[in-house]
């Protein structure tokens, strides 16, 4: 299901960027990345559904403003306080769970976003220098 | 009655925590065997921290690609490789 939503992204980011910089490119291929986590995992999960707000949200502000940096991308965080502190900031909607939840929704999270690297890779790895 | 309570929450605390080290990749795990909570999260952040950095060049090396490559034939070579064993 992961494979097949984020080649669905980015057949449309390839349709709708043909004279974007390599720069917005990729950060509309990022977007794609946690999109399709999110969409794959669902409501099920805290960091999923903290992912969708984040790109709703975006997608009706950017309508307004007519702007968008790395909307729905988890930010880069900054280095004070405890190390639960750090991982809340890492995981989507961190800041918002108990320690417990904190410990579950991190486990996920890892697993997704590994599958999604995994994912990532194996594309790179079939359409690079030795594909077409 | 709130001993009770906490005493089960630790436990859960711990095998939630031994869940999270199981996934760390083998190099990061060593240092974490038998280590404190603090450093096992440490370790799942700066994993963490990575897993972004890979998603970052990954989506700079496929816009690259996008740029340069036909997406009907490599979509095509794309789901072949997904389905090879």
């Amino acid at each position: 299901m992961l494979a097949f939503r984020f080649l669905r992204a980015l057949t449309l980011v390839h349709r709708t960027t043909p004279n974007s910089s390599n720069a917005a490119r990729s950060r509309r291929i990022q977007r794609a990345a946690f999109a399709s986590m999110a969409y794959s995992a669902g409501p099920r999960r805290a960091w999923s559904r903290a992912l969708l707000c984040r790109f709703h949200f975006h997608r009706a502000r950017r309508r307004c403003a007519g702007r968008s940096r790395t909307a729905g991308v988890p930010r880069r965080p900054s280095t004070t306080g405890s190390p639960a502190d750090g991982l809340r900031r890492l995981v989507p909607g961190g800041t918002e769970m108990d320690y417990c939840s904190l410990l579950e929704e991190t486990a996920d999270y890892i697993r997704c976003l590994s599958k999604q690297v995994k994912l990532m890779q194996s594309i790179v790895d079939s359409v690079g220098p030795g594909g077409r | 009655m709130s001993s009770r309570r906490s005493r089960i929450s630790e436990e859960e605390i711990a095998e939630l925590l031994s869940k999270l080290q199981s996934l760390l990749p083998e190099a990061r795990r060593r240092g974490t065997s038998r280590a404190s909570a603090a450093k096992l999260l440490k370790e799942t952040c700066s994993y963490l921290k990575s897993l972004h950095r890979e998603v970052d060049d990954l989506s700079d090396r496929l816009s690259e690609m996008m740029a340069t490559m036909d997406m009907d034939s490599a979509q095509a070579e794309i789901i072949r490789s997904l389905f090879r064993p």
